[in-house]
């Protein structure tokens, strides 16, 4: 108590005295709707689940349903090679995603941030994908890829691929082609996020460059990157997250296949839940999901030494 | 325009000792962001066919016959529109949308207000501990919570009823919108709130009436984001409806993907019909969003 008045009191003198006027239960009262929310869906189903995953929990099979310690955790690191397979494909897949989103978003928001005729209605175009769903775009990609009357077929017409092969059926193609379905809607949030913050840069850091004799590169990378950097830290992350748990458009585009080659952990555990009904099992498999998420996200702010200098 | 190019072409001979003559030109010219225009229009252009033939592609289906291989929408036809409409119950999915998508929006406003007021303007003793909650539910997916949701939505009596739907997506909605909001309100100051309280408005009159306008830019964002993301969320509304009567149009979809033989035209009439709404609200808030953004960006 006495130690939050001190380090409260010094640096809003005013705001403490406006504060003590109004009854001291008003902020709470204000976060009491969100905060309950939260512990009610989000904190509770995670506690669940970390309970569930020391339990045999399978509506289909209750006879076995109990206790059962770790048994959940040995069975996914010793006899599961398919938790193996699937952690590896989600890790390509968030490194492959999110690395070249973040390439052609940083290109694309320089172009976009230039002044040029038809500016707004050229924006508003390359940032529509970002507005549809997984789902949506599963259904567009599903159109462009079908062997008789897709995009391929026209492409197989001028000599690029072959007639009568989905790429989504092909066990060689399916990862380039779910990489491209998930870039034209990725692309757009990566640009908008980094336009936003683009747009903050002082106009005259880039007209004292100029004078300075400064080269357009060394202006982007002396002044546009490191104004950049914090953006691109944190969109990456949200971004490398999002990628990792979405399962939308894998669920709808490839439903995970074909044969389990596009099947992500995270798709994997809704399959165990929803299809295989194995709650257990799932929950231990979201555990870890868990923690590789918090040890990977960790790792990455530390390295990227983010919220160091911020506070 | 004329004044200006007359004026330096006298003192010119001048300068040039001690500059290169170009360099004036240049800078009256070109502003400091300019490239040469093909640089803009080249790499634009082709991202933009990147972008549309998509688009384009879904278009076409769903207005050419089917069968039809034409790579023009012509003879048209909206009977896909008309089938998917009333035959697969798009209608009804369509109204659910909206109603989640509409409540959403209201919930997830409202809520994240209050509690972004309460972070950006009082210190209390549990806000670090909020704060925390905050950043770390942003790595909790929603689809791996799908069981024990089910089960508390299942005890609530909810499910097949819509509020399930709308419960979760605002839940996993707020954290982002809470942060958001609270550093739009941090960047309105607070003086100006505390003239309007030694005038004599209430804590709340002087919210509505000073603090609330200045803030619409990132209202938009924040309501815009959440109706989105209801509209086109197809998890929660898969697991939490069974009837069909109460399903959205991403599961509708969905059922028309997984359908034996896919019927491409409907898919892609169905698929137009999900990315109106998201369209117009995107066209009309376009503006907003990028200002917006800018102004609440996340940076602690």
């Amino acid at each position: 108590m006495a130690q939050a008045a001190a380090v409260a009191k010094p640096p809003t003198p005013p705001r403490r005295r406006r504060a003590s006027a109004t009854p001291r239960r008003l902020p709470y009262l204000l976060i009491a709707p969100a905060g309950l929310l939260m512990l009610g869906f989000i904190a509770y189903p995670v506690i669940s689940v970390f309970y569930y995953s020391l339990q045999h929990y399978n509506p289909t099979k209750p006879w076995r349903n109990g206790f059962a310690g770790f048994d959940n955790f040995v069975h996914l690191f010793t006899e599961d090679p398919l938790f193996w397979d699937t952690l590896v494909f989600s890790a390509k897949w968030v490194f492959v995603e999110v690395g070249l989103q973040l390439m052609f978003g940083l290109a694309l928001a320089l172009i976009v941030n230039q002044t040029f005729v038809g500016r707004g209605i050229g924006r508003a175009l390359v940032f529509s994908p970002w507005a549809v769903s997984g789902v949506l775009t599963s259904a567009i990609w599903v159109l462009l890829y079908n062997s008789q009357t897709g995009i391929t077929r026209y492409l197989a017409d001028m000599g690029i691929g072959d007639y009568g092969t989905s790429w989504l059926s092909d066990t060689s193609t399916v990862f380039s082609a779910v990489v491209v379905a998930d870039l034209w809607r990725g692309v757009p949030f990566f640009a908008i996020l980094i336009l936003a913050d683009l747009q903050s840069v002082s106009k005259d850091l880039y007209e004292a460059a100029e004078v300075d004799g400064a080269s357009r590169f060394q202006q982007f990378t002396h002044i546009t990157l490191p104004h950049l950097k914090d953006a691109i830290i944190l969109s990456t992350l949200l971004r490398a997250v999002w990628e990792f748990n979405n399962v939308d458009l894998l669920y709808t585009l490839t439903g995970g296949g074909p044969a389990g080659v596009t099947t992500t952990l995270p798709l994997y555990i809704a399959n165990t839940s929803v299809d295989a009904h194995n709650f257990g099992y799932a929950s231990a498999l979201t555990t870890v999901a868990f923690v590789i998420l918090l040890f990977c996200s960790i790792v990455y702010l530390r390295l990227s030494k983010f919220g160091g200098e911020s506070k | 325009m004329i004044t200006k190019e007359a004026a330096p072409a006298a003192p010119a001979p001048a300068r040039s000792a001690a500059e290169p003559p170009s360099r004036p030109a240049r800078k009256r010219h070109r502003a400091w962001d300019e490239v040469p225009r093909w640089h803009i229009y080249l790499p634009l252009g082709i991202y933009l066919l990147f972008t549309l033939i998509p688009f384009y592609w879904i278009l076409l289906f769903a207005l050419r016959p089917a069968g039809s291989t034409s790579l023009v929408p012509w003879p048209m036809t909206t009977v896909h529109f008309e089938k998917v409409w009333t035959d697969r119950a798009f209608g009804t999915f369509f109204q659910n949308s909206v109603l989640v998508g509409v409540a959403t929006l209201l919930a997830t406003t409202l809520v994240a207000l209050a509690g972004g007021y309460a972070l950006a303007r009082f210190d209390f003793r549990v806000k670090r501990v909020f704060m925390l909650a905050l950043l770390c539910s942003q790595f909790v997916p929603g689809a791996l919570l799908l069981v024990p949701l089910f089960e508390i939505f299942a005890g609530l009596q909810m499910i097949n009823s819509l509020g399930s739907v709308i419960i979760a997506e605002t839940v996993f909605q707020l954290p982002l919108s809470i942060i958001l909001i609270s550093n739009f309100i941090k960047n309105v100051p607070y003086s100006l709130e505390e003239a309007a309280w030694v005038d004599g408005c209430s804590r709340m009159r002087a919210f509505r009436v000073i603090v609330l306008p200045l803030l619409r830019p990132g209202l938009i964002a924040v309501g815009s984001f959440a109706f989105v993301h209801s509209w086109n969320h197809f998890l929660f509304a898969l697991m939490f409806l069974n009837n069909q009567e109460k399903q959205t149009i991403p599961v509708g979809l969905n059922t028309l993907m997984s359908a034996d033989s896919v019927d491409l035209g409907a898919l892609a009439a169905g698929g137009i019909i999900a990315a109106v709404p998201v369209v117009i609200v995107f066209a009309f808030i376009q503006k907003w969003l990028i200002t917006g953004f800018s102004a609440g960006a996340v940076k602690g």
